[in-house]
């Protein structure tokens, strides 16, 4: 079907969908189903989160104990691992991969991919009441960019000379060649995947986008969209914009590693700083692009088992599209002590400055949405609460190194690696917790085990505290990041037992995963039934089956109202759904323009 | 292990004012997390499901957006002026020099050059040491900061000092220490396989002793 076909069915026939069964291969592997896309992210994503993890637990044995043996450690090849008679010692160049690739996976190829690439699809066209992506095909075409991407990314820890070292940031000149690291083909493996990731990311945006504009439902109007959706929306405007920049870097750096170019190095012509520059042009928007979706997830979770409206939607839409906007004026922050001209510091210190107030916005709105509300804390509520209190301590810390002069003191120790775990683990792995778990039914049509979901929100979430809130302290007292053996330093010998303390908690935080794992996977084949509303939601993507047929709508929703209606009192009961017509005489504005389809959309 | 959140002693002229930020810093975000965290967990107790309870129709209230708007706003912009203050101190005005030195950072190690007894750099009787800083108390520091191959990150963490050194720049970095003693340097930047023993020792002395020092090691290194 040829896509101006298709448009003319969804305009023609609106609710039109095709029922009869697609061959294995187009249903399941080459789908051009959002919903199966965004499974299809969730289980690729999973997986790197899982080998994430893993790395960060080899790089937190060598600091919780620096130059023993590591246990396993024989398994490993020599370039990684040193053997002695007594086990295997990791060697600091091994170490610099694990820094360098648990950074880069956790970012591009977890935390990104299962926000944008799992909620994303998964949402948007149910949550705006479309049968599917604006392009269907483009979209597959996304997933499938993403996967030899991954590949490429994971067989460089294969390559002679080990994995990229150079740090998720790549500071050229030691990224820009080899001669610096003794890593050649593992760079520029981590060029081009990422290379290939962004092109994903970008017809991802496009896609996104093109539906929320164009594809609303009726009744739809934008101040009528969920926060996750509104989320999303601003976070594909941000990939839009920022993925180009972070190709054009990665092309110029890789043609630095590969041509003999010089556009980062300065002995030949070229400036280390402006990879700095362009890396965090593209990288601060990154971070809200890691945030955004995350706090709309749980902006629907919260007035959900809240039974409650999202105290002052405006503002949190408004603070958004402020985040939205203010992200692409902060990235010096990253750089106030790189060389760049300090009268510029402390123009960046302002607007970073200015960008913690929507934050603190959404914040507030959030703790005010729970006061008064009848908070049911089942599993997706417990994560979605310590997303917001996790946020809170991850977005105070900032602060602190938004602050130019406490920068100079705290900047690239530990401090930074507690701040960013506080927001993107606490925050936005919380956050997408709790997504998974609350649109687990709508994906799978089962439930997910509650009892097993409280335990390891209950072990999570402790061991969680106990591995980043010390690394506070290690920061306070000067521990540098990324840095092999910190016994070196006498001054930082003392920490030794803090950081065993950290390791372990690490070891055990993500032994405890495994809870999450398998109630996943039984779930899927053994949890309750679900309903079509199991959380009595608001929202389109609960009118329809769980899991919701090809074509997602039987008919075109006709929406009345904002998705937050909880405890509405023109409801008999404490939800009212967006399509659920008015039982008064309908005021005035809450009637949807009448709409009649056109061949150009709505 | 050390749960505080103090700083470790500072001993330089310009330390106190970072630490004193610190400290401000730390008192309103400390207080801002005691308050949000205990409002949470009260709401979280207080309005707990039970049978009958029915949650409020509440959509927002524009005082209090506007309320949690500004405050925070004038709060995170006054820090901003006074860290604007003492960032600039350290970073733009660079007082009169006592001592002038170069440091050059390369893969792995620091590389400290004096002026020798004309107390001019790039003369013949320069003399170099190596991860080793030797500097005179209260007389301010004024360093060239230069790398010969990466980026690196001079770190006096005793002195509140950070800053990269970038290859192909001369960059500016100054200090003058308040106590004579030992202190440490370190790198902070990701170097390579050798990043982690890229350190040093600042010794700072009394004047006299720094002149004694100064005039054997230019001595002794003399051609």
């Amino acid at each position: 079907m040829s896509m101006t076909e298709q448009e003319m069915v969804h305009a023609t026939e609106g609710g039109h969908h095709d029922h009869h069964e697609l061959p294995f291969i187009r249903k399941y592997i080459f789908s051009t189903d959002h919903k199966m896309i965004a499974k299809q992210f969730m289980f690729v994503s999973l997986f790197f989160l899982v080998i994430g993890g893993l790395l960060a637990a080899m790089m937190r044995w060598q600091l919780g104990y620096p130059g023993e043996p590591m246990p396993g450690g024989m398994m490993l090849p020599d370039a990684m691992m040193a053997p002695t008679p007594n086990g295997a010692i990791m060697l600091p160049e091994f170490y610099n991969s694990l820094v360098t690739m648990h950074g880069t996976i956790m970012i591009f190829f977890a935390i990104m991919p299962l926000l944008v690439g799992l909620f994303g699809n998964l949402l948007i066209p149910l949550q705006i009441g479309a049968e599917d992506m604006a392009f269907p095909r483009l979209n597959m075409i996304s997933f499938w960019l993403a996967v030899p991407a991954g590949i490429l990314m994971l067989a460089s820890f294969a390559v002679e000379g080990g994995a990229a070292g150079s740090g998720w940031t790549s500071y050229a000149p030691l990224s820009a060649s080899g001669e610096w690291t003794g890593v050649y083909l593992g760079q520029q493996l981590w060029l081009t995947s990422l290379t290939i990731l962004g092109f994903s990311s970008l017809v991802g945006a496009v896609n996104y986008i093109t539906t929320v504009i164009n594809m609303r439902a009726p009744g739809m109007t934008w101040f009528r969209m969920p926060l996750a959706t509104w989320a999303l929306f601003i976070t594909a405007i941000l990939i839009l914009l920022a993925i180009p920049v972070l190709a054009g870097a990665l092309i110029m750096l890789l043609f630095d590693q590969t041509l003999g170019t010089g556009f980062f190095r300065p002995d030949v012509g070229g400036e280390p700083l402006l990879w700095q520059h362009l890396f965090w042009f593209f990288g601060h928007p990154e971070v809200y692009i890691l945030i955004l979706p995350a706090m709309g997830i749980a902006s629907e979770v919260l007035s959900n088992r809240a039974r409650k409206p999202i105290f002052g939607y405006h503002s949190m839409v408004m603070a958004i599209i402020g985040i939205g906007f203010l992200g692409w004026i902060v990235w010096g922050h990253h750089m106030f002590m790189s060389g760049m001209n300090p009268l510029l510091g402390t123009s960046f210190m302002i607007s970073t400055m200015a960008i913690a107030v929507p934050s603190a916005i959404k914040t507030f709105n959030w703790l005010a949405t729970i006061w008064k509300g009848d908070l049911h804390l089942d599993s997706p509520m417990l994560y979605a609460l310590a997303f917001v209190s996790m946020f809170i301590i991850g977005g105070l810390s900032g602060i602190f190194m938004a602050s130019t002069p406490v920068d100079i003191y705290i900047h690239d120790t530990y401090f930074i690696v507690a701040h960013i775990h506080y927001v993107l683990f606490g925050g936005s792995l919380f956050a997408i917790f709790a997504g998974i778990t609350f649109w687990f039914p709508k994906m799978f049509g089962r439930m997910m085990n509650e009892t097993l979901n409280k335990v390891h929100f209950g072990i999570t979430i402790v061991l969680y505290n106990m591995v980043f809130w010390p690394m506070h302290n290690l920061g306070v007292q000067g521990m540098m990041r990324r840095i092999y053996d910190f016994t070196q330093y006498e001054y930082l010998a003392p920490l030794q037992p803090m950081n065993r303390f950290i390791s372990i908690s690490v070891f055990l935080l993500v032994a405890a995963q495994v809870v999450y794992a398998f109630n996943f996977f039984w779930s899927i084949f053994r949890g309750e039934k679900a309903s079509n509303n199991p959380w009595e939601s608001n929202t389109l993507e609960w009118t329809v089956p769980s899991p919701p047929p090809h074509g997602n709508f039987p008919e075109m929703p006709v929406v009345y109202r904002g998705p937050y209606e909880y405890s509405s009192p023109e409801s008999e009961t404490d939800f009212y759904p967006q399509t659920k017509p008015p039982s008064k005489p309908p005021v005035q504005d809450l009637i949807p323009e009448p709409v009649t389809p056109t061949p150009e959309g709505f | 292990m050390n749960w505080s959140w103090m700083l470790p002693p500072s001993f330089s002229t310009v330390s106190g004012d970072i630490d004193g930020i610190y400290y401000v810093i730390l008192w309103i975000t400390g207080i801002t997390f005691v308050i949000t965290e205990a409002l949470l967990f009260y709401f979280i107790f207080k309005y707990r499901h039970k049978e009958g309870r029915k949650a409020a129709y509440d959509h927002g209230s524009t005082k209090m957006e506007i309320a949690w708007t500004m405050v925070p706003l004038v709060i995170v912009l006054w820090i901003g002026f006074v860290s604007k203050g003492v960032w600039d101190t350290v970073k733009v005005d660079v007082p009169p020099a006592g001592l002038e030195i170069i440091v050059t950072g390369k893969q792995f190690e620091w590389n400290v050059t004096y002026p020798g007894p004309d107390g001019a750099l790039g003369t013949s009787d320069d003399f170099e040491t190596l991860n080793e800083l030797h500097a005179p108390v209260d007389e301010a520091v004024v360093i060239t900061l230069r790398s010969e191959d990466v980026l690196h990150s001079f770190f006096l963490p005793e002195m509140r000092i950070k800053q990269d050194a970038v290859p192909g720049q001369d960059i500016t970095v100054w200090f003058e220490a308040v106590q004579p003693g030992d202190y440490t340097i370190g790198c902070a930047e990701l170097c390579g396989i050798g990043h982690t023993t890229m350190g040093g020792t600042l010794t700072i002395y009394s004047a006299a002793d720094f002149q004694a020092w100064s005039s054997s090691q230019a001595q002794q290194q003399q051609p």
